[in-house]
Formats: structure tokens, sequence, C-alpha cells
């Protein structure tokens, strides 16, 4: 080893030096190892893809080219994720970053070194709440909805069908207790009330003393917060056993065929929502992806290509590569108004911002980043209808 | 007030649930009881024969349905309770014959007994596991509702209406007929004067001639029997999930030790008091007072006791309220 570590500094050295002045070099900080590493394989690919297509266009900022520069943001180990974030920006000297992957990596690293270096940083996965009110200097955006958004999204339809009251029922952990807390205070927000909340836990044989108590509650209608194979069927078992409740909404965990396949048209009425998109982005990204080692509809794939691709339109925007200058470009071109570009369409985005157009950038993700600099979502709702789900509307 | 809308908000959702549930829970605490007359040990695989039993109707249920037999508007799963009941006793015998009649032949403590009773338990649990799996199982078929809760407020023009499911009946039904066998067995065959007799006092039956592996067979086929149609009869009205027979195991425990150990009478009445006193604690009456108050008054909290969380807590405080209080159970029973 102690032979060959010459060598090794050697080769890292002279590629370095190989690289040119008009090469810009963005860090692809994601959780390579850890709990995310098999989604993150796609993930980094599927970002690599925008950079990779960005450079080839051979007009960005006058010809440059742009390079990707790993670093592996772990999920769990913050200290890692630091360090990682230190190396890009110091010694890689990356001039932008898509990451990190899990919310308290990003935490960390947006903390510890975006922040006091001024880098701006992109997530393409990180979706706790908590990052929305986080201070971030403006540095700070994520392309993928925040937690609470589909509790917004469910409060807004409530009141858009004039329901006034409704009990709440979640299951006991992380993901229900969040939902239900954001669906609530939206819900509450809007003048509506929730009479009730129930915590059930999965994996039981009987649900009527939970589904008893929401009914002494009363309420027009009753939120599910859980599974459709576990408790929340249960509860929708037992509610309609009692007659307590006869419409539901169903978040995203409930929606699927098993349900109406299971309960049928004893649903009819019941509202769903789940993440879900018309644009046809999503499936033009799948298709670009193709022969590319990777899938395009993987989980937050579109995410990251939609990252990679707003940080480097915003430094085409900005005509620079200095994050003070492009990072208040990164909304205008994600947002309305200007002309729609899709996944493959870098090219075209470029061009049209050298020209001192205006672009849309809709991507894989039907991407609008709302205040302050997050994904807007997008979110299906659906209603039950003859004991099939149909949809209704896009948020 | 407004007492008939209270009383059927009441029915709905207290008595209608709890009597099923209590009937379930009386089944499985008369197979505990009987064990624990006879062999003088609290079987902790009870709660996992129950599962094997329904498993087994549950594979006969499936096949019939295959065949397209079925006996609507009744569950096809009734039909297929004698298989599930045969697979059960199957299953008790070859343990007893390979496991309990060791530490028999050796005389061993009680002690041992139930904890070889915990061996047996995780191996049944898993042996269920391998063959049906650890998911949920739908086999209810047949007609689901006596009458819904629509059609009682149509039918009566009250606010609040009660609905009884097809399976209730059935539990209450088929457990009034087996506890109805089961105490006229034990009272007037024979055979149940034996097991009685064995019961009382084992060397006094063993003088008058009483063959003690008979009885004991005969109290391994009883209990096995009332498994399964427990374990079936629970599945068939709420949902059949091999995980939640260990969870079950604890009212069980609970029915039996109050009612009395050893007394079937006693088990009945257990069964019950355990399964109303989980489902009114957790209750939330807030409705129902503002039923029988004033006009237009509603009580402001949900007025409910306990958490529906902490359901299975009520099993535990009666277990541990009795062994300090009464140790003996409400009849006299023996000590554990």
């Amino acid at each position: 080893m102690k032979r060959l570590l010459p060598f090794l500094c050697a080769a890292v050295m002279s590629t370095t030096a190989a690289q040119a002045q008009d090469t810009v070099k963005i860090g692809m900080l994601q959780g390579f190892t850890g709990p995310t590493e098999s989604l993150v394989k796609p993930m980094a690919l599927g970002g690599e893809m925008a950079i990779q297509e960005v450079s080839d266009s051979g007009i960005f900022l006058g010809g440059k080219k742009v390079v990707s520069v790993r670093g592996d943001s772990t999920c769990v180990d913050a200290a890692a994720a630091t360090a990682a974030a230190n190396r890009l920006i110091t010694s890689e000297g990356v001039n932008g970053i898509v990451g990190a992957t899990c919310s308290g990596a990003t935490t960390a690293v947006l903390n510890n070194v975006a922040r006091p270096n001024g880098m701006v940083m992109i997530s393409p996965s990180a979706t706790s709440p908590a990052l929305s009110t986080i201070e971030d200097d403006g540095l700070f955006f994520r392309t993928a909805p925040s937690d609470a958004r589909q509790g917004q999204i469910i409060g807004e339809i409530l009141v858009a069908k004039g329901i006034k009251t409704a009990a709440l029922t979640y299951t006991n952990n992380d993901y229900g207790k969040g939902l239900a807390d954001s669906i609530q205070s939206a819900f509450e927000g809007k003048g509506g009330k929730i009479t009730a909340v129930a915590a059930h836990e999965d994996g039981k044989a009987d649900y009527s003393a939970e589904v008893a108590t929401l009914a002494a509650a009363g309420g027009d209608i009753l939120i599910v917060a859980g599974y459709l194979d576990q408790g929340g069927k249960g509860m929708i078992q037992a509610a309609l056993d009692t007659g307590a409740f006869d419409r539901f909404v169903l978040p995203d965990g409930m929606v699927g065929e098993a349900l109406t396949d299971n309960f049928g048209a004893s649903l009819d009425g019941s509202i769903g929502t789940n993440p879900g998109t018309d644009s046809p982005g999503a499936a033009q990204l799948a298709k670009l992806a193709e022969g590319k080692g990777f899938k395009g509809d993987d989980p937050y794939v579109p995410e990251a290509y939609d990252a990679s691709a707003i940080l480097l339109l915003a430094m085409q925007a900005a005509n620079s590569t200095d994050p003070a200058k492009y990072k208040g470009m990164i909304e205008k071109v994600a947002n309305a108004p200007g002309e729609k570009i899709y996944p493959g369409e870098l090219a075209k985005a470029l061009k049209i911002l050298a020209d001192g157009g205006d672009i849309d950038y809709v991507g894989g993700t039907a991407l609008e980043l709302i205040a302050p600099g997050e994904s807007a979502g997008s979110f299906r709702e659906t209603t039950v209808e003859g004991g099939k789900w149909k949809t209704v509307a896009y948020h | 007030m407004d007492i008939a809308n209270a009383f059927a908000l009441l029915s709905n959702f207290v008595l209608v649930p709890a009597i099923a549930y209590g009937a379930q829970l009386a089944l499985g605490a008369l197979g505990v009881t009987i064990i624990f007359g006879i062999l003088r040990f609290a079987n902790f695989a009870h709660g996992e024969m129950m599962s094997f039993g329904a498993m087994a109707a549950i594979l006969a249920t499936w096949g019939l349905q295959a065949a397209g037999i079925g006996i609507d508007p009744l569950p096809t799963a009734l039909l297929a309770l004698p298989v599930g009941i045969l697979a059960a006793v199957a299953m008790a015998l070859l343990t007893d014959r390979f496991v309990f009649r060791f530490y028999r032949r050796k005389r061993s403590n009680p002690i041992v007994f139930a904890i070889v009773s915990v061996g047996v338990m995780f191996v049944m649990a898993g042996l269920i596991r391998i063959i049906i799996g650890p998911d949920d199982q739908s086999f209810a078929d047949g007609a689901r509702f006596l009458f819904t809760v629509r059609d009682f407020r149509e039918a009566t023009g009250l606010e609040q209406g009660i609905g009884v499911k097809q399976t209730q009946l059935i539990t209450v039904v088929v457990a009034l007929v087996v506890v109805a066998a089961l105490f006229w067995f034990l009272q007037k065959t024979r055979w149940g004067k034996a097991m009685r007799a064995y019961s009382d006092d084992e060397d006094l039956a063993l003088l008058s001639g009483i063959n003690p592996e008979k009885i004991v067979m005969i109290a391994w086929v009883i209990s096995a029997a009332l498994a399964a149609i427990a374990g079936t009869l629970y599945g068939l009205d709420k949902t059949y999930k091999p995980f939640i027979f260990l969870q079950i195991l604890l009212p069980i425990f609970a029915a039996t030790i109050l009612g009395g150990i050893g007394q079937p009478v006693g088990a009945v009445l257990g069964g019950f008091i355990v399964a109303f006193s989980e489902v009114t604690v957790t209750y939330a009456f807030k409705r129902f007072l503002a039923y029988l108050g004033p006009d237009g008054w509603a009580p402001e909290g949900l007025v409910q006791l306990l958490s529906t969380d902490y359901k299975f807590a009520v099993s535990f405080v009666i277990l541990v309220a009795v062994l300090l209080v009464r140790p003996t159970g409400i009849i006299r029973g023996k000590v554990i």
C-alpha cells in the first residue's frame, strides 16, 4: 500500500489538474452508503443524466462543460455528511450541491457547511416538514414536497367540499402521526373542526372500540391516515359495520385497488389523495433513461433529475456560477411565466435563457416551487364511485 | 331525554359487540379451564390451538368455495368447522402423545407443564405461519348483516341504529349450543361424571377404576374442539390473522382466573365480564349521555375512562385484581 500511495496521489492530482478552468463542478452529495443506498444509485444516475445533458449541449455559459463530483452524505451519520460536503466545497470547488438524501443529513450539511460557505444546495428527497422553517439564507431548495403538503391539500379539498367536521384516526407511527398533525392543523386553520383524534395500532383483529370513540365525537367524514392492508382497513370495516361513518378521506397509504376490491360500493363518496401528476414529464424521463442502467420512474429519480436541471438552468439564467448570484434565479426558472421545459429539453431551455427569454421548468415531477423554495408536490384527488377509484383533479 | 336513541346507541357500540366478544372469550376460557381441571396446568398453547383449528377450517372453506359448495346465506365456514375441529383434535392428541405424556409419566410439576406448553405454543405458531402465512385471511362469505344500522333506522325512525352482523348472531348461537352440550356431557354422562371426579380428587377417582389416560384424552378432545370453534368464530366475526391469537390469550386467561380455575360455569361468566369490561371501559359515553341529558346539552369531553390503546390493559388489571383480592375466582376454583 505504501508503495502504491504516491501513484494514487499522482493519479488523483493528474485527473483534477486535467480539468480546465472552463469546467463547472456539481456536487452529487447523496447517501451512497447506509439505509438509502439502494434508492440512491438510480437517483444519482438521474441527477447526472441532467448534468450530462447540459454539458453536451455546448451552450451552457458559453460552452462550458459540467461534471458531477460524488460525495457520500450517508443517511444517518451527520458528521460523515458534513465532512463529505466540506470536501466537495473546499477541495473540489463545486459550484452547487445536489443533495443531501435524508432530512437529517440535509439539515446538518445546510447548517454546518452550506450556509457558512454560501453554497446552494437542492435536495431531491428530504421531505421533513422541519426543513420548511429552517434558516437557510435562501440557499436551500428541494424538489420533493414536504410531508406536510398532503395535509394542506386534504384540508383544502375538505373545505372546498363544504365539509365542516371530521374525525381523524392515524396509524401509530411517525408517518401517521406527522400526516395526522398536518391534516389537523391545515383543516382547522381553514375553519374546519376535527372532532376527535384516535390512533390505531396495526395488526389487530378488531377496531370497533376505536371506531366507537370516534363515533361518539361525531363528524361528517372519517379521515383514515393509515395503511390499506393493515389497521386502516380494519377501521373502515368497523366504521361501516357499526354505521358510524360511511364516507372516508383516504391519504396515500390508503389509496389502492385492494381497498375498493374489498369494500366495493360501500366506499362511494370517499375521497382519496396520493402523489401523482398528469404531466407527460414523468413518462418522458422514463424514456430518456432507457438503456442507461437505471429506471427513470424509480422513487426520487425524477426529483434528482429536476434538482440538477434547475441548478444548472439557474446558473445559465444568472450567467454565473456564483451561488450568491444564481440562488435568486432558481425559483424563476422553475416557475411560470415562460416556455414549458420537459425532460430532454434542457438544451432548448439553455438557449432560451441565453437569449434572455423566460422558461417554466416542468421536468419529471411537474415541478412548481413554493415558498420557502420547495416543491409544491403534485397530488391526485380521487373519489370512489361505484366501487372504483376515479380521478377528479390534480393539485 | 331520549332513552330509545340512547339505548340504540349503547346496543350498537357496546352490548352487541361485547356479547359476541364475550361468547368468543367464554369458548376459549372453557378450553383452558377444562385442561386445567384435568391436567392441572395453564395451557399457553391454547391460543395457537384456536389458530390451528381456525386455519384448518379456513383451508376447508376455501376448498368448499372452490368446489362451489355453500350454505348461503350462512357462511361456508360453518360447513368447514368439523374439519377444523378434527384437525385441532388430532393436533392436541399428537402433542399430548409426544410431549405432554412424557412429563405426565415423570410426574412433573405443573409449572414444568406450563413452560412446556409455551414451547408447544411456539412450535405450533411456527407451523401455522409455514402453512398459511402470517397475513390476514378473509374467508367470510354469505350475508354479512342480519340487519344493518340503516335498516334499523328506517324501520324504527330513530336517529341511532343497531346493526347486527350475521357472524355475531352465529357466534352467540353456536356458543350457546356448545356450552349447553358441554354441561350436559359433564353432568349427565358417565364419562362426564368421571371427568369431574378425576378433577375433584385424582387418587379417589383412580381407586374407583377410572382410566386416567382415557380421561386425559377426552379432556384434550373437548379442549381442542372448543378451541377450533372459538378460533373459527373469532376469525369469522373479526378477521383471521395468526398474530392476534397470541394477544387473545391474555383476556382468555383473565376470564378463566376470574371465573374460577377449573370451573366451566366460571369460565363462561368470566368471558362475558372481561368482554364487557374491555368494551365499556374504553367506550366514549359522550353521545349516550347527550341523549339522556337535557335537550341540546352534550358533555364537553368524550367521557371515556381509558383510551382504546389500553384495551388490553383492562384484562391485566382484572387478572391482577382477582389474584390479589379473590384468588379462587368468582366461583370457588383451584388456586394456581
